[in-house]
């Protein structure tokens, strides 16, 4: 994660003081490789990162920090335009004579060489995405940016020294200096999901039950998956299904009954039952979900979704 | 071949067949053509996972994968590799006191028909290999190891495969390899890719 930049070509950069309780480098992820065994991995809200891009004039993909509970605190090698979107956190930029000012969210703010921006514990929601004009340059692996923390590819977790290297800013200029975001949700998570595609191993009313009562999201979450505990959900037949591809958004049910939503670095597959799919959109909401809080699901309106198809 | 077609979320299909055989067929057919919009196909034991983007929906990826007629047979990639393997592993005598055979006949066995990788998952590289003799079909083994090192090569079911590197793993381990079979820096960075033929030869 050193960059190999001379005096002489000098490149602009973050450098990492506090990486705070996990930081890692994202951005859209890997496609095409999952038949390798490689997953997509990729920002857990991927809304959020695309707007941080947006926001800069960067393409979609380029890559940001995701910054789970705040904590961090990088210095601006250079001068640099940054924004920070997901969820809100408090945030500071202490510039290079020691003045301190507030900055806003989803809002285009300049880091000026040799500022410091620390970023506080967000009071709502998990993630806070942090993108950087011209993106974060480190080294694609296998065609992605993103950090894969179940299966260990791409770059390493940012550490106190590390030095992030910011690629050239884009010929496009930021049209907006802030985008009005929704604040995310503190109370109870209302996620729409698609039946499928093996609720038919379970009781005809394990899907009831699934949208009955709300799940707590435990303290087993991270960017793999989320362990929810709620009503039980009844298998209908017995034994062992072989593994099968999984997305995002799967909410796979072990024998416990106790489902796992995954999230951007689950398992490219799996080996229990996935009865129903949480819609993409509402995956990034997912991932703005604190342990402890509550999700309730809702069987999608659309019924082409819920197509099942005997052919 | 009898396709079931079941809905997975908003932007892919689970296609479920009878046997894997039919899986590497249509998993074949599909990565030499894809249809339009399909971005990922992750095929597993008895499935096929096809994830697509939009502009592409569900009912146009549907019909491009009822419309494939996998050639039948012969797998069109040829590639055959030679992984040569020392058969020390600890396992080997469970799997010989499992299969009733002695435990140069396991190596016999293991070494005389050529594999072939139906599907890679668990970790990036891992090739889950088909096609050796029956008689080495072996369960799992009852409790999960911690700690498999890189290039330990194992048994499980009708399965063989290369641990590409060191991670947890409930496979019976009959030996070990130097063959790199997962390398970021390569091009494709896995050695054993759906499709590629196998054969183990005992390491002196």
């Amino acid at each position: 994660m050193v960059s190999g930049a001379t005096v002489r070509e000098f490149r602009r950069a973050l450098v990492v003081l506090a990486p705070g309780p996990l930081t890692t480098v994202q951005d859209l992820g890997r496609r095409r490789h999952s038949h390798l065994g490689v997953g997509r991995s990729g920002a857990a809200d991927r809304g959020a990162l695309r707007l941080a891009n947006r926001l800069l004039a960067n393409p979609e993909n380029a890559a940001c920090l995701e910054v789970t509970l705040g904590g961090l605190k990088v210095r601006a090698s250079g001068d640099l335009l940054v924004t920070l979107t997901g969820a809100p956190c408090p945030a500071t930029v202490t510039d290079a004579e020691g003045r301190t000012r507030g900055i806003g969210h989803a809002s285009v703010e300049r880091l000026p060489d040799g500022a410091t921006l620390r970023l506080g514990v967000p009071p709502r929601g998990l993630r806070t995405y942090l993108a950087v004009r011209g993106g974060i340059d480190v080294p694609e692996v296998l065609g992605s940016r993103a950090t894969d923390l179940l299966s260990g590819l791409g770059p390493e977790r940012p550490a106190p020294g590390s030095v992030l290297p910011v690629g050239p800013a884009p010929a496009e200029f930021p049209a907006a200096d802030l985008a009005p975001v929704p604040e995310p949700e503190s109370g109870v998570l209302m996620l729409d999901v698609i039946p499928g595609p093996r609720h038919d191993w379970f009781t005809p009313g394990a899907l009831a039950a699934l949208c009955a009562e709300p799940y707590e999201v435990t303290p087993h979450s991270d960017r793999v998956g989320m362990r929810l505990r709620g009503p039980r959900l009844e298998r209908a037949r017995d034994g062992e299904l072989p593994s099968e591809g999984m997305v995002p958004g799967a909410l796979q049910v072990p024998p416990s009954g106790q489902p796992t939503l995954f999230l951007a670095d689950h398992p490219v597959t799996g080996g229990y039952p996935v009865i129903a799919v949480v819609r993409d959109h509402h995956v990034d909401r997912a991932a703005q979900a604190r342990p402890g809080q509550r999700i309730r699901f809702r069987v999608a309106g659309d019924r082409r979704l819920v197509d099942h198809r005997r052919l | 071949m009898n396709a079931r077609l079941h809905r997975c979320g908003e932007h892919a299909v689970l296609v479920e067949l009878d046997r894997l055989d039919e899986v590497v067929a249509l998993y074949d057919a599909l990565a030499a053509d894809p249809p339009r919009g399909i971005v990922d196909i992750v095929p597993a034991a008895r499935t096929l996972l096809v994830r697509f983007e939009p502009p592409a929906r569900h009912a146009e990826v549907e019909s491009a994968v009822l419309a494939v007629r996998p050639a039948g047979g012969r797998r069109t990639t040829t590639e055959e590799m030679v992984i040569p393997v020392v058969y020390d592993g600890d396992d080997l005598a469970d799997v010989a006191r499992l299969t009733g055979l002695t435990e140069r006949e396991v190596v016999a066995a293991h070494t005389r028909t050529p594999w072939t990788v139906a599907f890679c998952g668990f970790a990036p590289g891992f090739g889950y290999l088909i096609g050796g003799d029956p008689r080495l079909a072996v369960p799992r083994r009852p409790e999960s190891r911690v700690r498999v090192p890189t290039g330990a090569v194992g048994l499980a079911g009708e399965f063989s495969g290369v641990y590409p590197r060191e991670s947890p793993g409930g496979w019976q381990l009959i030996g070990r390899t130097e063959t790199v079979v997962w390398d970021i820096a390569a091009d494709p960075p896995a050695l054993l890719r759906p499709g590629v033929r196998v054969r183990f030869a005992e390491a002196s």
